[in-house]
């Protein structure tokens, strides 16, 4: 069922009579592995990928370094957990190299970011760095390409 | 005032208008059309095979190639041929770089008929072996294929087209438009007929790389037809390059050779740009197809899936990117079919007819189009079959 997963990864508007069909089983083998990959959180969500910047509403999304001093016992997990929790993080990845952690989170405004970094996320015990770099321009995310594509003409038109 | 139809030869007169046309035209009209009509792969050439025609740009490669094609292409195309098929070709001298398929297919009948020879051409199939062949005095003799025995092509059935003047038998699998493909032992029995005969096999394996299930297998794999078989192939529909028009041809050095010298008066060489995007599709290319066959295969059995729910009966496809739905419970000719379709719910789909003999009764529908358009497609279809 590993095809399946693909198939979701792709476009999780797909319905479980399209997937039996194109994965060569039924709708009720689909139904009850999709069950069970939620259940195990194989797949923990479903979610649109939105250009924000074609609608009227504000968005600023930044990605911040994060330098933090591990915690004994806890490692990086008790400090990721109390980064995650906030609303406002939109993703967190622990990195190897030159810093630790990699913060994404996304807000209406700048300041709204800015209070966010230096309120919550620069203060915060064990953080001891921050460097917040504001995303200008989204070209690509999740594989879907942001600006429209130019079309080239078909072969067959009009002529 | 000049009358071009005296002017015009006779033999191109006679060809006929591709039959596909006709549906691109009215589409062209209709803002919420679907079209399952055109057989070209909905992919995009992957980037690092177009960064590869832009670098050659930038390096400055613009002039000719040698005739036959770059040498390094040569050499990656025979690499590509023993690793994903088992072929064993030179590259100097059993290797020509074509301008697509296509041109592959008409240099093999140019460098081989003489005026009045046949040509065996199993159908239904893709439009352009029979104009190519009446267009220099050959004779196309078409062998229908039937939906029974999988749309592949009989011992019986050729032994039964076969004339003393006979001079080739195009083998065009996996085939456009049915999706048949000849199994191994499919070809052996048909060898077994061709041995001791001077025919020669032309085989257009463009779709080579789309099979499901089972792996491609070329005539040229068959014991004693290796010295009769002229192996078409090109990067159109594998790497979705179709724009590039990069083809070749493989198959014994003196056909090699006179097909070399047709193509050096005809075209001189293929294009550079695209020779240098090729041999990045040889070398580094066999992920991509896998990650577009997966993609097919899943679409392809949604549309099989999907006709034969609505009460169509649908010989499921072994290759290509097409479904080959009959229509006849309908009622409808296939050409019937294909107007109302495309009248009442904006749907285009081919009319088997138009792929020669043995075409009646079925519609081509391509796959190579988002699930969306699929299933939009489907739903369409339901209404129409309902107003029939």
């Amino acid at each position: 069922m590993k095809q399946l997963l693909q198939l979701l990864e792709n476009d999780c508007t797909l319905t479980p009579a399209q997937l039996a069909s194109m994965t060569g089983s039924t709708q009720e083998d689909v139904a009850a592995a999709i069950a069970d990959y939620e259940k195990n959180r194989v797949i923990l969500g479903y979610k649109a990928i939105v250009d924000w910047d074609r609608t009227h509403r504000e968005s600023v999304t930044a990605l911040i370094e994060v330098k933090v001093t591990p915690q004994r016992g806890d490692g990086f997990d008790r400090i990721a957990q109390r980064i995650y929790q906030y609303d406002e993080v939109e993703s967190l990845f622990l990195m190897s190299g030159s810093f630790d952690f990699t913060v994404i989170i996304s807000g209406r405004t700048l300041q709204e970011v800015a209070r966010f970094v230096g309120e919550k996320l620069a203060p915060m015990e064990g953080v001891t760095g921050t460097a917040t770099h504001f995303i200008l321009k989204k070209y690509k995310e999740k594989h879907l390409i942001f600006p429209v594509q130019e079309e080239q003409e078909e072969r067959f038109v009009l002529e | 005032m000049m009358d071009y139809k005296q002017i015009l030869s006779r033999r191109i007169q006679e060809v006929p208008p591709s039959g596909i046309r006709k549906y691109f035209d009215i589409m062209a009209e209709m803002d919420d059309a679907i079209s399952l009509g055109v057989g070209e792969p909905d992919f995009q050439t992957p980037w690092h095979i177009r960064d590869a025609g832009i670098y050659s740009l930038e390096k400055g490669f613009t002039k000719y190639t040698p005739n036959a094609g770059l040498s390094d292409l040569r050499r990656a195309i025979c690499r590509y041929l023993k690793r994903r098929f088992d072929l064993e070709y030179q590259p100097i001298g059993q290797t020509l770089v074509t301008v697509g398929g296509s041109e592959g297919l008409d240099l093999a009948f140019r460098c081989l008929l003489e005026p009045g020879d046949e040509v065996i051409i199993p159908t239904p199939s893709f439009v352009c072996y029979g104009p190519l062949v009446s267009m220099i005095h050959g004779v196309p003799v078409y062998v229908e294929t039937r939906v029974e025995n999988e749309f592949r092509l009989t011992a019986e059935e050729l032994k039964a087209a076969i004339t003393p003047r006979t001079k080739i038998l195009v083998l065009p699998f996996p085939n456009n438009p049915t999706g048949g493909i000849m199994h191994r032992e499919d070809l052996e029995a048909l060898a077994e007929v061709l041995r001791g005969t001077n025919i020669m096999v032309v085989s257009d394996e463009i779709y080579a790389e789309l099979t499901y299930g089972q792996h491609h297998v070329s005539m040229a794999n068959i014991p004693d037809m290796y010295e009769r078989t002229i192996v078409i192939n090109g990067f159109s529909k594998a790497y979705s390059m179709t724009g590039w028009r990069m083809g070749y041809v493989c198959g014994p050095k003196e056909l090699i050779a006179a097909m070399t010298k047709l193509h050096q008066y005809g075209i001189m060489s293929a294009p550079t740009t695209s020779q240098y995007a090729a041999i990045e599709a040889m070398e580094h290319g066999d992920r991509d197809i896998e990650e577009m066959k997966q993609e097919y295969d899943g679409r392809r059995r949604f549309l099989v899936d999907g006709f034969r729910k609505l009460g169509l009966d649908c010989f499921e496809p072994r290759g290509a990117f097409y479904v080959f739905p009959c229509i006849r419970s309908t009622g409808l000719s296939s050409e019937e079919f294909c107007d109302r379709f495309l009248e009442q719910e904006h749907v285009a789909v081919i009319p088997g007819n138009a792929f020669g003999p043995g075409g009646e009764g079925f519609v081509r529908a391509c796959y190579a189009a988002s699930m969306k358009n699929l299933t939009e497609a489907l739903n369409r279809l339901e209404r129409f079959l309902g107003t029939l």
